[in-house]
């Protein structure tokens, strides 16, 4: 039950560590740096990442979600220890959540989008 | 697999007998996850639906940076997200002292356990004790704004300067006898909230009286900043206004659309209440800790459960930090 029974290696193995309680420290610190670069980029909001966007969502916008999603990806495999089960647990929690979450989003951000060009383009007045 | 502690002695051979462990984990780690994935669920319910919002009203939308500029002892100064920048620093740190925790339990240091356990509490209390005073600040509000009889909100500024002006600054003292109608005085289920400062008549007249203040409102032009309209333009919308909101409540709210507050109090708060429940947890497995209850146990698969489940509340921040205030 010592620290050998970790899977010590970060970033595909590119980094590994000789203890647990230096991968949670350097854990601790990409996610810093991580946090650091979105506050800054939200704070400055570069004119070049407003302006220009991506599938309909501004550039800075796609930086925030996947900056998130690769929060949420280290959390959740050195923090919950999501690394160290079997695949069958990691896949099960990962796809289930994965799809739903796509899916609502999908649905409900397009419906949301639909009720605005109605609104926007119709003929009656929303703004009386 | 050994780093999952074994919490069941493997003789009993009965598939069906609670004695296996499916997917190599305990059954309560098990549970956890289920637990964890039905909340992340719930959770993105909320968040889609935020985003639903935002989508059907993505041209009026108030604008995050401009509603919370508050940081603890420096008044007046704009300072945009900071706050919950700190906020979530704290979160992330609490969350590395749990993994600690739960690393020392697996070798077994009831002092570090203890410890680490001391210092996560520490730190989702402060999250939790930040939360309440971004409530705070949130529903007394800063500016005040009107509200015209189509719902829209108008916010002033300078027209020189730029500056958001508040209500207090230009409104006129009118005398008038309007009082609060309380439910005592009159049909028990009839009463009305807080009045505002100012009536709406004593803003219009403070907004006429001055030259240099012009509405700011609710819609947003292509490089995604509030229309400010002219003082020409101001001097005609104002006249629409039926009434003065301050600060923020589930009805209405100064910041702009009212869905907007409404998402504030439930994600923040649904995230917050977890994170107080989570303390709690905590606070009772830091006692079973000190009195040596896992040490008699002979491991502490306790403290990693509730380990999963207060990086959890850690992970759900993260997307509410993303989405309520970068995105």
């Amino acid at each position: 039950m010592g620290n050998s029974t970790h899977k010590l290696e970060i970033f595909r193995g590119l980094v590994k560590f000789k203890s647990n309680q230096s991968k949670i420290w350097a854990v601790l610190f990409f996610l810093s740096v991580v946090t650091i670069i979105e506050v800054a980029l939200g704070i400055v909001k570069p004119e070049v990442l407003i302006v220009n966007s991506f599938l309909s969502m501004k550039l800075i916008n796609w930086i925030f979600i996947i900056l998130t999603i690769v929060k949420a990806y280290y959390i959740m495999w050195d923090f919950m220890h999501m690394r160290d089960e079997l695949r069958g647990l990691q896949a099960s929690v990962i796809i289930t959540l994965s799809f739903l979450i796509a899916y609502l989003a999908f649905i409900l951000l397009v419906e949301g989008n639909y009720i605005f060009d109605v609104m926007y383009e119709g003929f009656v007045s929303w703004n009386f | 697999m050994s780093s999952t502690i074994t919490t069941i002695e493997d003789d009993n051979t009965d598939v069906w007998g609670g004695g296996n462990k499916p997917l190599n984990s305990s059954y309560g780690k098990l549970m956890m996850w289920f637990f964890i994935v039905s909340d992340a669920l719930t959770f993105s319910g909320f968040l889609a639906a935020y985003g639903f919002s935002r989508f059907k009203n993505i041209d009026s939308w108030p604008i995050a940076d401009e509603v919370f500029t508050h940081f603890p002892f420096l008044h007046g100064v704009d300072a945009p997200m900071y706050y919950v920048a700190l906020m979530t620093f704290v979160l992330i740190f609490s969350s590395v002292t749990m993994v600690l925790a739960v690393d020392a339990g697996h070798h077994m240091q009831k002092g570090r356990v203890a410890f680490y356990m001391l210092l996560t509490i520490i730190g989702g209390a402060i999250f939790v004790g930040s939360q309440a005073w971004e409530w705070g600040n949130f529903i007394r509000g800063e500016y005040g704004a009107v509200e015209t009889k189509g719902g829209q909100i108008y916010q002033f500024q300078s027209s020189e300067t730029g500056k958001r002006i508040a209500l207090h600054d230009f409104a006129v003292e009118i005398p008038s006898e309007r009082v609060q109608h309380e439910s005592k005085n009159g049909v028990w289920y009839m009463g009305e909230s807080t009045l505002p400062s100012y009536t709406t008549q004593e803003v219009i007249s403070g907004f006429v009286a001055n030259d240099d203040i012009v509405i700011k409102t609710e819609k947003i032009d292509e490089n995604g900043h509030k229309i400010i309209l002219s003082r020409e333009e101001s001097l005609n919308k104002i006249t629409q206004a039926v009434s003065v909101v301050e600060g923020a409540n589930l009805v209405n709210n100064e910041y702009g659309n009212r869905l907007f507050a409404d998402f504030f109090f439930f994600i923040t708060g649904f995230h917050g209440f977890h994170v107080l429940s989570g303390v709690v947890i905590n606070i009772i497995i830091f006692f079973n800790v000190l009195v040596g209850t896992y040490e008699r146990r002979g491991h502490y698969e306790m403290v990693e459960k509730v380990g999963l489940y207060w990086h959890f509340v850690d992970l759900v921040w993260v997307f509410v930090f993303t989405f309520f205030y970068l995105v």
